[in-house]
């Protein structure tokens, strides 16, 4: 057996948990013949039993390295060769008293630490000769050697090591050089047992604390062995339990697999997470707050995914499964009128024609009270799936704020930002050279950061000066936002004239005002506040908010102008109903013309569902609109990335080596990725979804949809079209300022849909609830049929007011409450920080 | 055997050379220190660097790599080849001078301008992301 080889073994199962891992198969592997490589003790142990004599000799030839053996030895000369020469069953106990001997001298010989390197390693090397002999004696198969195969798989840990030390000495003992065995049974008095105990505590800790020195490894190795000699013969007096040991070794194993297992489980998780080497890759390029929008929007995908599963699962399918088919109604079927476009691609694109008259919509759901041989309730399911998803965005967006204060208030410790950015940013474990590329760009980045950051603070203000603009900035937004907002009410009262006169009398522009008007202010009222708040010199992040909240107060001008053409299109419908109602019950009359008196009940004539005459739906109308606003904003999104982006870039890229200026570093050169417009344009755009899902259930799905297309395509656009910003600075760790908006925006969507729900009756011809006065009648309608009587006694109770009015009252105060605690948690935190800063500061006073 | 290639260009064998301060390892954990090691030498940097070093050691070495004149203080022309070495020399020289300076203001304890073992220890000891970080898998 190679020496080579087997120190190798030895050193790295000592000090590295994972190579530990190597077992007899391992070795197997590697050597070509299965090792009986021990740990030290047990190698040194069977080298202190059976030869010792050899070693003996040995030692006493290098008095000066081995100087506390060499004492004890001397000191118990005369008592071992005569143990040696008697080799009787007391040799066993007196061997004891030669360790323990030899222990106290091993005592003083460990305060020789001092001894060269150089005797050492003769020391180690001849140690690991002995042990090659030591190997191959044992190797004649001797009883005990089953067991100690099994140990020899286990992980060599601090704390197991030195368990299965003592257990492997006592088994050893047991099983090992047949003169020992007998001698071994015999009783320890407790004093000895105590004192055994003691010196092998003081092995341990020395072993323990031999890691942690920062010696060469040969020193460490033969520092150890001479430790470990001692400490295994401290341990071959006393007896042990050797019950429990197979117990003990399965134990370890399963602990060693389930630590791996959960090792690779964690790895599992993290590569389950989508999208996740996109994100980091640009973060490493473009900084955490560009991030900062991608990882938003890959939370966003997440809700609605959700959103889709509600809608999907609960509404869409048990309708296409159970629900009566396509054509058996007059209100699924297209009418005659629409039948010969119903199938082509400007209809379908538009939503109408077959795509209208199916699950997408409202109007195509029957209103039956049960559906279906498992008699799903429908109606009951559409309402509770429309509150549903509501509630469902309220809580999430509510619980991620929450979490995100909570880190937010945790605080981190920026005392020694830069040195850590220097020292710990590097991470040893990178082996791939594109990972190391996007390493090497994200620390390139961190830095730019903190240096922003830094400068910032050490900029110097001049007050007032800074006040006065800054309240100039203000003015003028405001200026800008009311002027836009008076104009956006002023053109929607036009075109509100215009529609009652008729459109028919006006041309193309003041049909499409305002749209126009819309789209106008869209493109130039932002870049208006990004000059704006040029004046207001402010720290980058802060600069965003504004940026984002002023752009988000103009967008609101243009929910109003679509809430309000909503609005005039639905009291347009409810108005058309009353005079189709009045049509139909002529055309039923006129179906009967003639052949039957009117008071008698006859066969009803078959007449195809798509001749009935329809009343008017403004609920699927409703839905249309939302989801052709959605697909139009996600067009001119692609599309805007396409050619304000990619062939912006192209352009500069290859025409500038025929131009006149260089176009790489003037006008227009590549494109800064535009935060605050593509958050608004991912809120906003929920907000559509979530005001229109309630009527048009395949809203979600087009989201989904689109959301997983657009992180594709602005991934993609980001690291090939755009450059990082002049300067890159930190994203706040949170994005709490962008779930308050969201939060703003959810609360801003419900209103629409639960005023409608409220207060506009259904209409009569089509969707779940026709033929009821208010959409919300479903739920008595259910409480009445499906619940115990006594339920209903119950809800009406719970809904009287006497009750209503005190737990509200008793809700807010506990809000108050719950606030007033917040409050004082944090004072005291914050006085918890400073202490700690000022205690540090004292610290590093003192040190000076 | 097979198409696995074993005789790698001075090219090919840059690409897989990623980690900004392998010369540095390679001579501090080098008995001659000229980044020669034997096996010994070799085990002993596989081991500090490993998981279950603790953290006193795996500090000891690392203000050892970081410091570049091996002159036992990381002065500020160390900490400026650090950052160099770190950001690939994006920084300009103004941006480098700000991160040394502030890492000499943040760190130095005594106060003499440089970085003793004592003043990195007590940094670098409550650094989060250190043990995990400064740490290789086998």
């Amino acid at each position: 057996m190679a020496v080579l080889e087997l120190s190798l073994l030895r050193y790295v199962k000592l000090f590295s948990k994972d190579l530990a891992l190597i077992n007899d198969d391992t070795m197997l592997h590697f050597f070509g013949k299965r090792i009986e490589v021990n740990n030290e003790e047990d190698s040194a142990a069977e080298n202190q039993e059976n030869d010792r004599g050899v070693d003996k000799e040995r030692k006493r030839a290098k008095p000066r390295t081995r100087r506390g053996h060499g004492r004890g030895r001397a000191r118990h000369g005369g008592e071992e060769d005569g143990d040696d020469e008697d080799g009787t069953r007391r040799a066993g106990q007196r061997r004891q008293r030669n360790r323990r001997g030899r222990g106290r001298a091993g005592n003083e010989g460990s305060d020789s630490e001092g001894d060269p390197t150089k005797a050492r390693k003769n020391q180690a090397n001849q140690k690991s000769k002995e042990d090659d002999e030591q190997e191959e004696d044992e190797k004649g198969g001797k009883s005990g050697k089953g067991k100690n195969e099994k140990k020899q798989d286990k992980k060599v840990d601090k704390k197991g090591k030195k368990e299965k030390a003592n257990k492997k000495k006592k088994d050893k003992k047991k099983s090992g050089s047949g003169s020992g065995s007998d001698s071994e049974e015999e009783p320890i008095t407790e004093e000895e047992l105590a004192k055994l105990k003691e010196e092998v505590e003081e092995k341990k800790k020395l072993i323990a604390t031999l890691r942690n020195k920062p010696w060469k490894m040969k020193k460490k190795l033969s520092v150890l062995k001479y430790e470990a000699q001692l400490f295994v013969e401290k341990f071959e007096g006393a007896l042990g339990k050797g019950k429990g040991k197979k117990f003990y070794a399965y134990k370890v194993m399963m602990t060693k697999k389930w630590m791996k297992f959960q090792r690779d489980f964690e790895n599992f998780k993290t590569a389950c997470i989508p999208w996740e080497m996109k994100i980091k890759e640009i973060e490493s390029h473009f900084g955490s707050s560009v991030a900062s929008y991608f990882i938003f929007l890959r939370w966003m995908y997440g809700i609605n995914m959700i959103l889709f599963g509600l809608t999907f699962g609960l509404v869409m399918i048990p309708e296409a499964l159970m629900g009566k088919p396509y054509g058996s109604l007059p209100r699924k079927t297209v009418p005659r009128a629409e039948e010969a476009t119903a199938m082509n691609f400007a209809t379908l694109w538009d939503f109408s024609g077959f795509a209208q008259y199916s699950v997408l919509f409202y109007g195509y759901y029957n209103n039956q009270r049960t559906i279906g041989w498992l008699k799903f309730r429908m109606p009951l399911s559409y309402f509770l799936v429309g509150v549903g998803t509501i509630g469902y965005s309220f809580m999430i967006v509510i619980r991620t704020m929450a979490r995100n204060a909570n880190e937010e208030g945790g605080g981190d410790d920026t005392s020694f930002n830069f040195s850590w950015k220097m020292f710990t940013s590097w991470d040893y474990l990178i082996g791939n050279p594109e990972t190391a590329d996007n390493k090497f760009a994200s620390i390139t980045t961190s830095f730019k950061e903190a240096i922003v950051e830094e400068q910032e603070s050490r900029k110097e203000e001049n007050i007032h000066l800074t006040r006065f603009l800054r309240v100039l900035a203000n003015f003028l937004a405001l200026c800008t936002l009311a002027g836009s907002g008076y104009l956006i009410f002023f053109v929607v009262r036009r075109s509100q004239k215009f529609a009652l006169e008729g459109l028919e009398n006006y041309g193309w522009w003041e049909r499409n005002e305002v749209n126009m008007v819309m789209s106008l202010l869209g493109m130039f009222c932002p870049t208006l506040f990004d000059v704006i708040s040029s004046l207001e010199n402010y720290h980058p992040r802060i600069a965003l908010r504004w940026q984002l909240g002023r752009i988000f107060a103009l967008f609101l001008g243009n929910l109003y102008t679509f809430i309000i053409a909503l609005m005039d299109e639905i009291n347009l419908k409810l108005e058309e109903e009353k005079i189709v109602k009045y049509n139909m019950t002529i055309w039923e009359a006129s179906l009967y013309n003639g052949t039957i008196p009117e008071n008698s009940t006859a066969p009803p004539i078959q007449v195809d569902p798509a001749d009935v005459p329809r009343g008017p739906c403004w609920e699927t109308m409703v839905g249309q609109e939302f989801v052709r606003l959605t697909v139009s904003d996600t067009m001119t999104t692609y599309i805007t990335i396409l050619i304000g982006d990619f062939l912006r870039a192209v352009f500069v890229r290859f025409f500038n080596y025929c131009w006149c200026w260089d176009l790489e570093y003037g006008f227009p050169s590549y494109s800064e990725f535009d935060i605050s417009g593509n958050v608004l344009g991912l809120i906003f755009n929920q907000g559509m979804i979530w005001m229109g899902s309630f009527y048009a259930p395949c809203l979600p799905a087009i989201n989904v949809f689109r959301l997983h297309t657009s992180m594709y395509l602005q991934c993609w656009a980001v690291m090939c079209c755009n450059v990082p910003q002049e300067r890159v600075f930190k994203a706040s760790r949170s994005n709490n300022f962008y779930m308050a908006m969201l939060l703003f925006i959810l609360f801003l969507s419900t209103l629409p849909a639960v005023y409608t729900i409220v207060s506009i009756p259904p209409s009569f011809d089509c969707g779940p609830f026709s033929g009821k006065t208010r959409m919300f009648e479903v739920i008595s309608e259910t409480l009445e049929h499906d619940f115990p009587s006594w339920f209903g006694k119950v809800f009406g109770y719970a809904s009287n007011p006497g009750l209503i009015l005190p737990f509200i009252l008793l809700m807010v105060l506990s809000i108050y409450y719950l606030n007033a605690t917040s409050k004082s948690y944090k004072e005291a935190n914050l006085e918890l920080k400073k202490k700690l800063q000022s205690m540090r500061q004292k610290k590093k006073e003192i040190v000076k | 055997m097979g198409n696995k290639q074993t005789i790698f260009t001075p090219e090919q064998l840059d690409a897989y050379q990623d980690n900004p301060f392998r010369q540095r390892i390679a001579e501090v954990f080098s008995e001659s220190g000229d980044g020669n090691m034997t096996l010994d030498d070799f085990l002993d940097m596989f081991s500090v660097l490993s998981e279950m070093a603790p953290r006193d050691l795996k500090a000891y070495y690392a203000f050892k790599i970081y410091d570049f004149n091996n002159d036992d203080y990381i002065c500020k022309s160390d900490l400026e080849k650090t950052v160099n070495k770190l950001t690939r020399n994006e920084l300009t020289p103004e941006e480098v001078s700000l991160a040394c300076e502030k890492v000499i203001y943040e760190a130095d304890l005594d106060n003499d301008g440089k970085l003793s073992l004592e003043d990195f220890q007590h940094m670098i000891i409550r650094a989060p992301d250190f043990l995990s970080t400064f740490h290789i898998r086998i």
